[in-house]
C-alpha cells in the first residue's frame, strides 16, 4: 500500500523493531531498579541517549525523554515561562508552530501570567527575523520558539538567527525539531538551540516517546513530578524498549544523512511526484519553499478539489496522504498554517500533503500520482456541471 | 456492487442503517458530518449533537462494521443554511423547522450531491421514511415517521436515497443494533434544536439577537404587557406572556418590525387556510389541485385540504376544519395516505373567524 504520509508518523524501522523486541520479552525490568534487570535496561536506555544525542549535536546529558513531542514543546513553553518571575514570561513564536506550542503559549498566556506574541510569516511560511526581532523585550521575553521545518509545507526557518536574536534579549531558543531532525538536520551547537523537542515516530521509532534536549545551564521547571527522573525534569519510569526503538531510529536517521546522495535521491522522489501531479493539474499550486526545509514533504493546493474529497478517493485506492490538518474529530479543518501563509480558508480546504521518507520507492510515488489521477476523474464532471 | 455513502451521527439509527447496508451487501462508506465547531473541553456529554464523543461513537461502529470512515467538516455550512436561518426567521416573527432545513441543505440534498460527485451510487440514512419506486412515503412505524423533514425531496433526490429503517420499528431497530453489538443501542434519543443544547431557544436567541424590547397588545391593539423581544414568542404560545387576564391569552401573532406580539383569545388560533411558498411536489411535476391530507408541525394531527396552486412556487391550502396556532415558517407536507406529495414553508394563515381569503 503506498503510504505518503511520513509526516504524520514514519514505518517502523526494522533496526528500531530489532532494537525493542529484546526488551519487550525480557523480565520486568525498571531502568532504575539496582538490580542486573534493572542494570541492562538502563544500559540500553544510556545507548539510546548517546544515539539520540549524537543525531542532534548535543551531549547525552542533555537529553531528557518524554512521551513524544507534544510532551517535550509543552514542557519547554511551560517550563521555561514558569522558571521566570511574574513580569518576565514573555513568549515570541511563529505564527506557523505546532498546536503543541501554540496551544501551550495560549494556556501560559491565560494561565500563567505569561506574554505571547506572533512573528508572521512570508507565503513561503517563513518567519522574517526583523520582525521577529522586533517583538523581543529585553529582560521580558523569556523565550523565543522556532521551528526548525514545518510540519505542514516543509519550509525551514531561520532557526540560527532567530537564537542569535533571542540570545541577545537573554532569552532562550526553544526549536521544534519534530520534522526536521533527520532531514535537513539541525545542530544544537552550530544553530545556538537551547531547547530541542524530538519525537520517535517520525524518525521511524515507535509512538509513545520523544525527547526534550535541554542545553546544560537552560534553566526549567518540571511538569511532572514524582520520582525525579531524567536530572529531576520529567518524572515516570522510561519506557525502555520505546526508548531503545527512537534511538536505533535516530541512528539509522542520521546514517541517512551521512549517506552521500540520500538527501538528493528523496529530493528527486519528490520532483518527480510533483511533476506527475502537474501534468495532471496543471493549476496545481505549491504550498511552502520546498528548496529549503523537508526534502521529502509536498503541499499542493488542487485548485477547486476539496482536500476531503481527493483523500477520500485516494483512500479508496489504497494510496495514504493527508490534508494540511485535522480536528480532533477528524475532520479536515483550515490549517492555521496555510492561513498564516496568507491563504483564505477555501485554498487552505484544497490542500494535500504528500510526505515521503526512509522506505519510501518511484512505485509508491507512481502509484500515487495513478490513484490522483482516478481521483480527478471522478470529480471531473462535477466540475464541468457547475 | 452498489457503492454507497452512509451518513453517520454516532447515534443508534444511523448505526443500524449502516449496518443494514453492509448486510445488503453494499459497498459501504460511513461519514460523519461535524455540524458544530464547538471546542472539544467544552461540550457536554450526551447534549446537543455532532459533538467529539459522536464523531467517536460513528467511528467505533464504523470500526465494528469494518467499512471506511471519515469525518467531514461541515460546519460552515451548517452554520449558514441552518444556525444563521433559524436566528434570521425567529428574528423575521416565523417559526422555522431547522431539521427540514439542515435536511434540505446539509444533511441529505447537500450530502446526496457530494456523494454523486465522489462516484457513489446512493446516499443512505438512518432516517424514518421509505422511499419505494422512487416514491416517498411514511414509516412503517408512524410514532418515528420522519418524512414530515424530507418532503422537500424531489425524484432526483428520491432515485439516490436509500432508507434502511423505513420498515422497522424503533425497538426493532434497538434490538438489531444490540445484536450486532453496536454501542449506541442504549444510546437516549436526541430531542430539540441541535445546536441549543441546553433547550432554551428563547435564551440563545437573545444572546445571538440581543433584547428587543416591545409591547404584548390584544387584538384591539391595548396593551396589556411589555416583552424583552418578539422572537420569544410563537403562534399558540401561551406561556411566558407577562400578563394577567381572566382567561388564558395566546400569542396570535409576532410583528417584529413594530416589536409588537399580539395575543388574543384561544378560539382566535383557529384558522382555515394557510398560504405556502417554496412548495415543491416530490414528483418534481408540481403540486396538483386536488384534496389531500396536510400536517403542519413534525408530530401534528393530519387535516383534510384542497390544494390550491398559485403558481412561482405558491400554493393555498384551504383546510376541511380549522387548525389551531399555525405559524408562518412551519413546514406544511402534503400526504395522499401514506406518499408524500410534497409540500411548503407557510408563508401566511387566514384565521377561521376573518371574511375573504
Amino acid at each position: 500500500m503506498p503510504y505518503l504520509d511520513y509526516a504524520a508518523s514514519a514505518p517502523l524501522r526494522a533496526e528500531a523493531l530489532a532494537a525493542m523486541r529484546p526488551l519487550l520479552e525480557r523480565p520486568a525490568a525498571n531502568p532504575s531498579s539496582q538490580h542486573g534487570p534493572g542494570r541492562a535496561a538502563r544500559a540500553a536506555v544510556e545507548t539510546a541517549r548517546e544515539q539520540v544525542a549524537a543525531l542532534v549535536g548535543a551531549a547525552p546529558g542533555e537529553v531528557v525523554f518524554t512521551s513524544g513531542g507534544t510532551e517535550a514543546d509543552n514542557l519547554a513553553v511551560k517550563g521555561a515561562l514558569l522558571a521566570r518571575p511574574a513580569g518576565a514570561r514573555g513568549l515570541v513564536c511563529t505564527a506557523v508552530e505546532h498546536h503543541a506550542v501554540l496551544d501551550a503559549a495560549a494556556w501560559a498566556e491565560a494561565d500563567a501570567g505569561a506574554r505571547v506574541a506572533l512573528a508572521p510569516v512570508d507565503r513561503a511560511g517563513r518567519v522574517d527575523t526583523e520582525r521577529l526581532g522586533g517583538l523581543l523585550e529585553p529582560g521580558r521575553t523569556a523565550l523565543v520558539a522556532v521551528m526548525a521545518a514545518n510540519n505542514e509545507v516543509g519550509t525551514g526557518q531561520p532557526v540560527a538567527a532567530a537564537a542569535a536574536l533571542a540570545h541577545d534579549a537573554g532569552a532562550l531558543l526553544l526549536c521544534d525539531a519534530v520534522q526536521a531532525a533527520g532531514l535537513p538536520g539541525v545542530d544544537m551547537g552550530r544553530d545556538g538551540i537551547d531547547l530541542l523537542a524530538l519525537a520517535a515516530h517520525k524518525l521511524g521509532g515507535p509512538t509513545g516517546v520523544g525527547a526534550l534536549v535541554v542545553r546544560a545551564g537552560a534553566e526549567l521547571r518540571p511538569l511532572l513530578h514524582g520520582g525525579g527522573q531524567e536530572r529531576g525534569l520529567r518524572s515516570g519510569t522510561l519506557p525502555a524498549a520505546a526508548i531503545a526503538g527512537f534511538g536505533a531510529a535516530a541512528a539509522a536517521a542520521l546514517a541517512e544523512r551521512e549517506a552521500p546522495g540520500y538527501a538528493a535521491a528523496l529530493a528527486a522522489l519528490r520532483a518527480r511526484l510533483l511533476a506527475g501531479l502537474r501534468a495532471l493539474e496543471p493549476a496545481l499550486a505549491v504550498n511552502g519553499d520546498p528548496g529549503s526545509g523537508l526534502p521529502g514533504l509536498l503541499s499542493v493546493r488542487f485548485p477547486g478539489r476539496r482536500a476531503e474529497d481527493l483523500l477520500l478517493l485516494l483512500d479508496r485506492q489504497g494510496v495514504a496522504c493527508s490534508a494540511g490538518s485535522a480536528c480532533a474529530s477528524g475532520a479536515v479543518t483550515p490549517s492555521h498554517v496555510l492561513l498564516a501563509m496568507g491563504r483564505e480558508p477555501a485554498e487552505a480546504r484544497e490542500t494535500v500533503r504528500f510526505s515521503l521518507g526512509h522506505a519510501s520507492t518511484e512505485a509508491d510515488v507512481d502509484a500515487a500520482v495513478a490513484a490522483v489521477r482516478e481521483a480527478l476523474r471522478v470529480l471531473a464532471p462535477q466540475e464541468a456541471a457547475r | 456492487m452498489s457503492q454507497v455513502l452512509v451518513a453517520m451521527s454516532g447515534g443508534v439509527d444511523s448505526s443500524v442503517a449502516a449496518a443494514l447496508a453492509v448486510e445488503a451487501g453494499w459497498d459501504v462508506t460511513g461519514v460523519h458530518l461535524r455540524l458544530a465547531d464547538t471546542p472539544a473541553h467544552l461540550q457536554v456529554q450526551g447534549k446537543g449533537c455532532c459533538t467529539l464523543a459522536d464523531a467517536d461513537d460513528a467511528r467505533r461502529v464504523a470500526g465494528t462494521l469494518g467499512i471506511p470512515f471519515y469525518v467531514w467538516d461541515m460546519a460552515e455550512e451548517f452554520r449558514r443554511a441552518v444556525v444563521d436561518d433559524f436566528a434570521d426567521e425567529y428574528a423575521g416573527g416565523r417559526t422555522p423547522n431547522p431539521c427540514a432545513r439542515c435536511n434540505e441543505r446539509v444533511k441529505v440534498v447537500g450530502l446526496l450531491e457530494r456523494a454523486r460527485a465522489l462516484g457513489f451510487d446512493a446516499l443512505a440514512t438512518g432516517h424514518y421514511a421509505r422511499v419505494e419506486d422512487g416514491r416517498l412515503y411514511r414509516a412503517a412505524d408512524r410514532a418515528k415517521d420522519q418524512s414530515y423533514v424530507l418532503y422537500m425531496l424531489g425524484p432526483a433526490e428520491l432515485d439516490r436515497l436509500r432508507l434502511p429503517l423505513g420498515r422497522m420499528t424503533k425497538p426493532e431497530v434497538r434490538a438489531t443494533a444490540a445484536r450486532l453489538g453496536l454501542r449506541t443501542a442504549a444510546k437516549p434519543e436526541s430531542f430539540d434544536v441541535c445546536f441549543v443544547p441546553d433547550g432554551d431557544t428563547a435564551g440563545w436567541l437573545e444572546r445571538r439577537l440581543g433584547r428587543r424590547p416591545g409591547q404584548v397588545v390584544d387584538t384591539a391593539g391595548r396593551v396589556l404587557g411589555h416583552h424583552q423581544g418578539a422572537y420569544r414568542y410563537t403562534v399558540g404560545q401561551r406561556r411566558g406572556l407577562g400578563i394577567a387576564a381572566a382567561t388564558p391569552r395566546y400569542v396570535l401573532r409576532v410583528e417584529p418590525a413594530a416589536a409588537r406580539v399580539v395575543v388574543g383569545e384561544r378560539a382566535e388560533l383557529a384558522i382555515r387556510a394557510v398560504e405556502l411558498e417554496r412548495a415543491s411536489a416530490t414528483d418534481g411535476r408540481g403540486l396538483r389541485p386536488g384534496h389531500a391530507g396536510v400536517r403542519l408541525r413534525a408530530h401534528g394531527q393530519e387535516v383534510g385540504c384542497q390544494v390550491v396552486p398559485q403558481g412561482d412556487g405558491r400554493v393555498r391550502l384551504d383546510l376541511d376544519e380549522p387548525v389551531a396556532a399555525v405559524a408562518p415558517g412551519q413546514a406544511a407536507v402534503l400526504y395522499d395516505g401514506d406518499l408524500v406529495l410534497g409540500g411548503g414553508t407557510v408563508a401566511a394563515t387566514v384565521p377561521a373567524a376573518s371574511p375573504g381569503g
